[in-house]
């Protein structure tokens, strides 16, 4: 039920500004009935993309290898389950409890008490997330290794990472109190979006509301002015993908004129998949699936920051830094925006391959 | 993975391959499998219409629409057949029997001059007007020794397009 999401999109932008689609492409020369009525290259691209396509494997969930396959193994196997069931699992939910306690007999009165103290009560609010977000890391046993140097809040800059799921929040969370522009959730994410989270600078919107994403706009580049300001985090993909794919980039954390500042995650599977489905999973399902396995593993990169080079646009930097962070990350770049997850493609893309084919046939009928 | 491939019997696979003339290899089919289970979201045992337009590569394809009545609701052994037309080691006359029936949009085995227009307004779009479709569909079908009133049967169909250009090959990912 609830579509959890970390993502932005102040605009909308296209598609075909990334693709490059001259798919139809025939030798010149005069036109004759063949040319006319032979559609195999148009067939072949729609076959090719029913028996496999690169959209779809942006989405895959791909389970981890099962290791229970033989009578040595799986005896092996069944104490792990009950090793993960039986103590590891209820000792994380303990794990969590305590920190929720901790943080939140700490954080209510910090937030009452500190009222005119603002910047006092900022900076504890902001230990606090990162706290209760180290318990969260801990309660999946969340083996992480960060590379490179630590961000901190500066203005004018603008932190950018590959989405996976929303742990990937957690994790970067629990290393800086990061602002995060996020789809607004149902259910007890979204209570922990309006409370907790809105002090640490979170912006929220509505993925379906066009009025927001204006609203989210501006908000952005007033937050990236201010000096005090936690740093910004964005997830530019707009939606989660499994890890190994990188999809289109939404431009709009690139034309704020900051420096961006890549952020590559890389999940190891070896125990668990960290790619949140949400078309298959509520949130809670992914988070108990983690809680239930041995650990999460992964590798964080912090990575230079980029500027936009004169003459570039946005676009083309956009794809720049999702070349820098999908090389690092190990995942495939694929020329898709995230969103087709939510609707289908606009006539567009169509128009554009009729449009060449008709070209083609005019041209060619003058040619002779 | 696992369960996927496991609910296909060597029987299963041997028999989906003798219905598509041993185009395919096993494991072709298997992975063939797993993309219509991926497909059939719901797991009727089917893909609907909807299914296919959810890959959007396929969805903004200019004949989907016409393609979506030759595969909706087809259950996985017909569903290989039609894609073997495909595999490039498909003869050359069956890959245009398959075209043809593109054209054939009501199977009563010809093409008509309007057949051949619907595929050309499909492709074309606004990008060309009725008339220009007209000219030039009149134009070389004279030129080919066809006239407007001439339906073409699936014999004409391999007169005109056999030939080495003609390639329509898509590869059934294997991993």
């Amino acid at each position: 039920m609830s579509k959890l999401n970390l993502e932005f999109d102040p605009d909308h932008p296209n598609i075909e500004d990334y693709l490059h689609t001259d798919s139809i492409q025939e030798p010149l020369g005069k036109l004759r009935l063949h040319d006319l009525l032979d559609i195999s290259p148009t067939l072949t691209e729609a076959v090719g993309a029913i028996v496999d396509d690169s959209f779809t494997r942006c989405f895959k969930s791909n389970p981890p290898e099962p290791w229970n396959w033989n009578v040595y193994l799986f005896p092996l196997w069944c104490l792990g389950v009950v090793v993960r069931y039986g103590i590891l699992f209820p000792v994380r939910v303990l794990i969590l409890t305590i920190g929720w306690i901790i943080f939140l007999s700490c954080y209510i009165p910090v937030h009452v008490l500190l009222k005119g103290h603002d910047k006092i009560r900022k900076k504890l609010e902001r230990a606090l997330v990162e706290l209760i977000c180290s318990f969260f890391v801990a309660s999946w046993t969340g083996v992480v290794k960060y590379h490179g140097p630590r961000p901190c809040a500066r203005p004018k800059q603008v932190f950018v990472a590959n989405h996976t799921s929303m742990i990937d929040f957690i994790i970067l969370e629990q290393m800086t109190a990061f602002a995060v522009i996020m789809q607004k959730h149902p259910g007890w994410v979204g209570l922990l979006q309006s409370t907790i989270l809105e002090s640490v600078g979170c912006i929220w919107f509505n993925r379906s509301e066009a009025k927001d994403r204006e609203i989210v706009a501006r908000k952005l580049r007033e937050h990236v002015e201010g000096a005090d300001n936690n740093p910004l985090l964005i997830f530019p993909e707009g939606t989660c993908v499994n890890n190994h794919y990188s999809v289109m980039f939404k431009k709009g954390a690139f034309e704020l004129g900051s420096t961006v500042c890549p952020i590559a995650i890389k999940y190891n599977k070896i125990f668990v998949d960290a790619f949140w489905n949400s078309r298959k999973q509520s949130f809670t399902t992914h988070l108990l699936q983690l809680m239930t396995s041995w650990a999460v593993v992964c590798d964080v990169w912090y990575l230079e920051p980029q500027n936009m080079r004169p003459g570039e646009t946005a676009i083309e930097f956009a794809e720049r830094v999702r070349g820098i962070i999908s090389v690092r990350a190990g995942i495939k770049k694929v020329p898709w925006d995230g969103y087709l997850k939510y609707s289908r493609p606009s006539p567009k893309h169509r128009e554009r391959k009729q449009q060449s084919f008709a070209d083609s046939v005019l041209r060619r009928l003058e040619d002779k | 993975m696992g369960s996927a491939s496991s609910t296909l019997t060597q029987y299963d696979i041997e028999d989906v391959q003798e219905h598509c003339n041993n185009l395919f290899s096993q494991q072709e089919i298997v992975s063939l499998y797993q993309r219509f289970c991926q497909l059939d979201r719901t797991a009727k045992g089917f893909i609907s219409a909807d299914e296919f337009l959810s890959v959007p590569e396929f969805a903004m394809n200019p004949l989907s629409q016409r393609l979506l009545r030759m595969v909706d609701g087809l259950n996985f052994k017909d569903f290989v057949i039609f894609l073997s037309a495909f595999n490039p080691k498909a003869s050359m006359p069956q890959k245009i029997e398959l075209i043809f029936k593109v054209y054939d949009s009501d199977y009563n085995g010809k093409v008509t001059f309007n057949d051949i227009m619907e595929v050309l307004r499909d492709l074309s779009g606004s990008f060309m007007s009725d008339k220009q479709r007209e000219e030039v569909l009149i134009k070389v079908m004279q030129e080919a020794g066809y006239s407007k009133d001439s339906s073409l049967l699936v014999d004409d169909f391999v007169k005109i397009l056999d030939h080495p250009g003609l390639k329509m090959e898509v590869e059934v990912p294997v991993d």
